[in-house]
């Protein structure tokens, strides 16, 4: 059971913030790259499901899994995007991640006034309080190498 | 194909909306829809409109404005019982012109999510096949496939690759169980009544009557086996 990385994406698309845990395979892109190709990724597939819906949505998209992995998706009203990798044990991770929105963005980045929202978030405080909380969730383990 | 009117309600009974197949191209080549709940509102407006509308796509869609089941991105569908065509209404006039003149007024429209055409259809196949493949390339783990199911709070939409590249794609409501097993049932009725008929060509549209019998009874079935087991 574990967590492989996250991505937290602004309204443009631009991230502002990616780390990972368990990571065992890169894109074999760069890293840009590969931050260009999950946020067209998302957008896509937000159009896609909001044109195949039979019916009205409330949320819309809410996750994806594939045979290895399981990507959980979060967007906040005013268009940030957090994205979560999973393996596929995890069967719901909204809550997580609308914690780590309110709890961990709010507090530490969108109030503190040296952070310029919109450009990569590079603080310290928030960096670890989010890896402690991750490292914390009843079903993030260490793998073993 | 059941459609559902305003007011039937869709959330007591589990259904299968609708199946897809994509050939290795990534074009569509059967579709299929089981249960389309058109859940459209019909009202009578007095001048001014106090919705916005705006050209969307060919189509006149609201883009602000939501009031007794009339929501954003809803589609005009008709005028005075008239349907629309497209921009236009049934006798050529711009529905948003005919719409800001008042003595048109009173004036009743009908709202509702837009059927979609077979063209779009065909690019919704054609990107979710990119879409899939992506999320395989995206992978954090060795050896991962391509998007095998993707949960909205509505749908959920299951997709099965098959050694040879064809994909079966089912939208389903949530809950329904027993999805895989369909797919798999489905591809066993593609290589009876597809693969196996002289007539039909790899990877082009299939127009096969026994494949459409025998899928519409494998959905009944499905669709029975997933309400049976949620009940218990």
């Amino acid at each position: 059971m574990t967590v492989h990385n996250l991505y937290i994406f602004d309204r443009n698309g631009n991230c502002l913030y990616y780390n990972e845990w368990n990571r065992k395979k890169q894109a074999g892109i760069s890293k840009e790259e590969e931050f260009k190709l999950m946020y067209g990724m998302l957008f896509s597939i937000r159009s896609f499901v909001s044109k195949m819906s039979p019916l009205d949505m409330k949320e819309g998209f809410l996750s994806f899994q594939t045979s290895k992995y399981r990507l959980h998706y979060y967007e906040t009203p005013s268009g940030l995007k957090f994205v979560m990798n999973t393996d596929l044990s995890v069967t719901n991770a909204r809550d997580t991640l609308q914690h780590i929105y309110s709890n961990l963005y709010v507090e530490y980045i969108v109030k503190n006034p040296v952070c310029v929202l919109g450009h990569s978030l590079d603080s310290e405080l928030f960096s670890s309080r989010l890896d402690a909380f991750i490292r914390a969730l009843p079903y993030y383990s260490p793998r073993a190498a | 194909m059941t459609v559902l009117s305003a007011g039937q309600d869709a959330t007591a009974k589990m259904v299968i909306f609708s199946v897809y197949v994509v050939n290795k191209a990534g074009g569509l080549i059967y579709q299929y829809d089981n249960y389309v709940p058109r859940a459209e509102a019909e009202k009578t407006f007095s001048y001014p409109l106090d919705l916005v509308l705006k050209h969307h796509d060919e189509k006149v869609v609201v883009s602000f404005g939501q009031r007794d089941g009339i929501r954003v991105g809803h589609a005009v569908l008709s005028i005075n019982g008239v349907d629309v065509i497209g921009k236009n209404t049934a006798d050529g006039k711009d529905i948003l012109e005919y719409l800001k003149d008042a003595s048109n007024y009173p004036v009743s429209i009908r709202f509702g999510r837009a059927r979609l055409s077979s063209n779009e259809k065909l690019m919704l196949a054609s990107m979710f096949h990119s879409l899939f493949a992506i999320g395989s390339q995206l992978s954090p783990e060795v050896g991962s496939s391509g998007i095998e199911m993707l949960e909205t709070d509505v749908f959920k939409l299951h997709c099965f690759q098959t050694l040879t590249g064809i994909k079966f794609i089912v939208l389903a409501d949530p809950r329904q169980s027993g999805i895989d097993a369909l797919l798999r049932k489905i591809y066993e009725i593609y290589s009876d009544f597809a693969l196996k008929n002289p007539f039909y060509s790899l990877e082009m549209p299939i127009r096969c009557e026994l494949f459409d019998q025998n899928l519409k009874s494998a959905l009944e079935v499905a669709e029975k086996a997933g309400n049976f087991g949620a009940g218990s």
